[in-house]
């Protein structure tokens, strides 16, 4: 991230390997306590399973921007220069809002909520909607929290199909300080862990949705570092030999993301789409 | 009377000595109760070192063909080992 807090391609070549990023203490702590007040008074209302016609029922679909202005901190987080770098880095301008839920975890829970991807399955390949999980207070293992899979993201499942596995090489338990930001792709597997504490456990989950194009969003001014392809060829382990799929996949949205058809890594693309016609091979014969 | 122990282990190829990447433990003698996200690391690095264990091979993995026009989607872990104890209790 740069120190205006826009993300570098770097991030975002990250965030396209491994469909998430992690920002650890991002929330000033007084802010963060005065956001977990807000939710603990009640919050703002989650439009899931809100009653038809309620205020709540109608925030899905509408612009981010002035949704949260009579919950004072929690816009306050959503304004951070940080905050709001990520969320443009990532989708654009003007960010549609989709949901949002705090997830409380009461104390002393033994129960691990399977793996799972949210919503249903979704076959966009050049658009993606992300998921801020704010943790506002301190998240020690020992409470849980999030289990995300870094890499799982491009992976077509349906919601809980994935229930079965229970780990993986290189699973990540989101344990963290105060006001901490894990930003995720829709399609990354996760799952809430056991809180073993005696104390309540509150994530912060926000969906949202580009506006427009998710083209070039980022402070591009690293957009040829040659670590991007390095980053894209990230190999988590847990899929085995289907890294190398893994790694096209990734291109394919990084091409989207820069608008670069031609970019590649190792040519596992280009050497694909190389189909010389019989007609081009007469007009540029090899010698 | 013997219940069952079931191990699966998702394998890094088809074959059963590759590395282990994902693993799952469902034990029907009721002794433990594993679940998503409590261990970290394979209870064996390959379905061999669970053979030589005592565990049992009971499913092997079928190799299908990718769907055409789909061959480089990805989804569910393709190598499904599962392996199964008897266990007297």
């Amino acid at each position: 991230m740069t120190p205006a807090g826009r993300l570098t391609s770097v991030d975002v070549a990250n965030f396209v390997a491994d469909g998430a990023l992690r920002f650890d203490a991002v929330v000033p702590r007084a802010l963060a306590d005065a956001a977990l007040g807000e939710l603990g008074a009640g919050g703002p209302p989650s439009p899931f399973g809100a009653a038809p016609g309620s205020p709540a029922a109608a925030w899905p679909g509408r612009p981010l921007a002035g949704l949260f202005r009579d919950w004072p901190s929690l816009a306050a987080v959503l304004e951070l220069p940080a905050v709001a770098g990520i969320i443009e880095g990532l989708l654009g301008p003007d960010p549609i809002y989709d949901h949002h839920y705090a997830h409380v975890i009461a104390p002393r829970q033994a129960w691990s909520q399977p793996w799972h991807a949210d919503a249903i399955l979704d076959p966009r390949r050049a658009a993606f909607d992300i998921q801020l999980c704010f943790f506002f207070h301190d998240t020690p293992r020992e409470m849980g929290g999030t289990m995300y899979l870094p890499g799982s993201h491009l992976r077509r499942v349906n919601e809980s199909a994935i229930a079965r596995y229970q780990n993986f090489i290189g699973q990540q338990a989101m344990a963290c300080p105060a006001g901490s930001l894990l930003v995720c792709h829709h399609g990354i597997w996760h799952g809430g862990q056991p809180n073993r504490t005696g104390r309540t456990r509150t994530m912060f989950k926000l969906r949202l949705n580009p506006c427009g194009p998710q083209r070039l969003t980022w402070d591009t001014a690293d957009l040829h570092d040659p670590r991007v392809g390095q980053i894209l060829s990230r190999d988590h382990r847990w899929y085995g030999h289907e890294v190398r799929l893994e790694i096209a996949n990734r291109v394919r949205l990084w091409r989207a993301l820069t608008d670069d058809p031609s970019f590649d890594v190792e040519r596992w693309l280009t050497r694909m789409e190389n189909q010389p016609t019989a007609a081009a091979a007469r007009r540029d014969p090899v010698r | 009377m013997r219940k069952q122990q079931l191990l699966v282990l998702y394998a890094a190829t088809s074959s059963p000595d590759s590395p282990v990447g994902a693993w799952s433990l469902f034990d029907g003698t009721g002794r433990d109760n594993h679940m998503a996200g409590d261990a970290d690391e394979p209870p064996y690095a390959s379905v061999v070192a669970a053979m030589r264990d005592g565990w049992r091979v009971i499913q092997f993995p079928a190799l299908r063909p990718a769907a055409p026009g789909a061959e480089h989607d990805t989804a569910f872990l393709p190598y499904e080992f599962v392996l199964e104890k008897l266990v007297e209790v």
